[in-house]
């Protein structure tokens, strides 16, 4: 026990640590290395609108947005004060929706893109590698091979292109789908069987886009991990034991690479979590990717701030769970 | 190199489709020098023409050439994704060359570094850097910077290359003839790692310019600038396709898919072919 607390406990906590560090450091640097002031910017932004503000007002809000941004003192005593505001878990009031603060924001965004997020995800994941296995135990099956090509040719198209191509097809020249949003305009949230279908017919299409690109790098990367796998020893005498093809494929064959694929979910998550964003904004779901747009047009500063900390914090503590639960699959690092 | 080439045509088929797609983009990059519009100038033909043969890929509601408009749009991205490869290359091979070589503490610390950055997600970051920095981020900056990002996957493979060559007898004949680690790395060990580095590079522009495009449709790159990326900024901005101007959509996520095939199929067929194992197979040994 004291030993997998030291090989594998300790150095996993220790990376996601490090995660965390190293990218909210990187939000504490990257606006101070930019030109623009952010409160001046911002300044300008309320004077331009064509309100006559008299010079002492400009000067009380200066001061205030200085505060705000934690921009007093030398660096190192605001960085210091920047991880103070952050482990309290405030990140200073939105500036588009003043004075709502950009935490209670986040948190109305973030269930809807945990909700679209984790199903995708997990229907990606397992339909892709069980596909994976059935076609390299299966290499004739035509369906497979279709999938196949499917796969390859899907992968490398980047999110937003592949979504706006899903989005025309199925909501705009066939209109199965709807077009936008996770429920029609003016519904009011509330948990009904009847909200709760019609958010699931709207989620539907983002979930399968998401899905539909995902699968594919799960499919690829089960094919090719189990094609070395089905001439190993162990499966050719379960099969000349007669074992039924399904033990054979489940917990001989898939059994044995399923744990790359779980680290490679762990890595992947960063790159998927990019990836939702960007389906929100296509198809307007109302989650993070649809605050981040809405922040970038407002102009909202200390909102898209609060996302890229929230985002970064997020993904990593998603790695870290599946970290954590990777023992429950892997022997090894049980008996060690 | 050449017979690399020709054997890699002769006997995958991935690569000839490649090769064909690749070239294609190719050449409308390079049409963009004989481009009778400049693309920084608006409302220089008729506003919303279907493809025809004056106009291949119609005109859009900006009063541009959509098929003059794409030249510069291809040859800006690729443009941006050289650049970003390269400079994430050069971070890449630094870091696992050292890492690899070096061991103990550094490769420690290097991979450390290494794995928080695969984890974190970019984009965000991303965003707040070009959001900050909007309007004043010229290409070769942004490529820059993603190039900072694009680094971490390689890297590992890249480390692990070297880990296994650093156990080889020519590494130790080398040591032992007390040549310098530098020398070592640099003449003993780079030279194969090179082809991972090619796989790679491919591979890091696809991520490159999709990022590009994602960024754009924000409207956070400089958006007079042709990509692909702005042209469907652009394209949504007049909502061309509630206004029914489908082509102007059409043009860059056709051209999108088939650059992005291109490169990928390249990428696969490249990379297998860098696997001795599967080199066999496909010449059926």
């Amino acid at each position: 026990m004291r030993n997998f607390l030291l090989r594998y406990l300790i150095p996993r906590l220790g990376q996601y640590f490090m995660v965390i560090f190293l990218g909210v450091t990187l939000t504490f640097i990257i606006p101070r290395l930019s030109p623009n002031d952010p409160v001046e910017r911002q300044i300008n932004q309320m004077t331009m609108s064509g309100a006559h503000v008299n010079p002492e007002a400009v000067m009380h809000l200066r001061e205030a947005l200085t505060e705000m941004y934690g921009l007093r003192g030398s660096p190192f005593q605001q960085y210091l004060a920047y991880w103070g505001r952050l482990l309290r878990g405030d990140l200073g009031p939105s500036l588009s929706t003043f004075p709502t603060p950009v935490m209670d924001l986040i948190a109305g965004a973030l269930p809807w893109t945990i909700g679209l997020l984790l199903t995708a995800v997990l229907i990606s994941w397992f339909v892709g590698n069980l596909f994976g296995a059935l076609a390299s135990y299966y290499p004739d099956n035509p369906l497979m091979r279709l999938i196949d090509v499917a796969s390859q040719a899907v992968r490398p198209i980047p999110y937003y292109v592949m979504a706006l191509v899903m989005l025309i097809l199925f909501a705009y020249i066939v209109p199965i789908f709807p077009f936008s949003g996770a429920y029609p305009v003016g519904t009011r949230v509330q948990l009904t069987p009847q909200f709760i279908l019609t958010v699931l017919k709207h989620s539907a299409l983002p979930a399968l886009s998401l899905v539909v690109i995902g699968m594919g790098s799960w499919f690829i990367g089960m094919k090719s991990l189990t094609s070395n796998i089905i001439s190993e020893d162990y499966v050719v005498y379960a099969e000349n034991a007669g074992l039924s093809e399904r033990k054979i494929l489940f917990s001989y064959i898939i059994r044995n690479a399923l744990l790359p694929q779980i680290t490679g979910l762990a890595l992947q998550l960063g790159l998927i979590f990019n990836g939702a964003l960007i389906m929100e904004v296509v198809f307007g779901y109302p989650g993070m990717g649809m605050l981040t747009l809405q922040a970038v047009m407002a102009n909202d500063y200390s909102l898209i701030m609060g996302i890229a900390i929230f985002s970064i914090i997020g993904v990593a503590t998603s790695v870290l769970i599946l970290d954590l639960i990777y023992p429950l699959f892997d022997p090894r690092v049980r008996h060690q | 190199m050449w017979k690399v080439t020709r054997d890699l045509f002769k006997y995958d088929g991935r690569f000839r489709i490649a090769t064909v797609f690749l070239l294609a983009v190719l050449i409308l990059a390079i049409l963009s020098a004989v481009s009778p519009y400049d693309p920084g100038k608006t409302f220089k033909v008729p506003q919303d023409l279907p493809p025809s043969w004056g106009h291949p890929f119609g005109t859009s509601s900006r009063g541009q050439d959509v098929f003059w408009w794409m030249t510069f749009a291809v040859r800006n991205s690729l443009f941006l994704g050289l650049v970003t490869a390269a400079v994430s290359r050069l971070i890449a091979i630094f870091v696992g060359l050292t890492a690899g070589y070096r061991g103990g503490l550094v490769d420690r610390v290097l991979m450390s570094i290494n794995d928080s950055f695969v984890v974190m997600p970019v984009l965000p970051i991303l965003i707040l850097l070009s959001f900050l920095l909007r309007g004043q981020l010229s290409l070769l900056m942004l490529a820059f910077i993603m190039g900072l990002f694009g680094w971490p996957w390689d890297a590992r493979l890249i480390r692990a290359q070297v880990l296994s060559l650093k156990e080889r007898a020519f590494t130790r004949t080398a040591v032992y003839s007390g040549t310098g680690s530098l020398k070592i790395t640099l003449d003993e060990h780079l030279p194969f790692v090179l082809p991972v580095v090619f796989a790679t590079t491919v591979n890091n522009m696809l991520w490159s310019i999709g990022m590009e495009v994602t960024l754009s449709v924000l409207g956070l790159s400089n958006v007079t600038l042709a990509t692909i990326g702005t042209t469907i900024f652009w394209a949504n901005q007049h909502q061309a396709l509630v206004a029914g101007v489908w082509w102007w959509l059409a043009a860059p996520v056709i051209i999108a898919i088939i650059l992005f095939l291109g490169l990928y199929l390249l990428f696969s067929s490249v990379n297998e072919y860098i696997d001795p194992r599967t080199r066999l197979r496909l010449i059926g040994g």
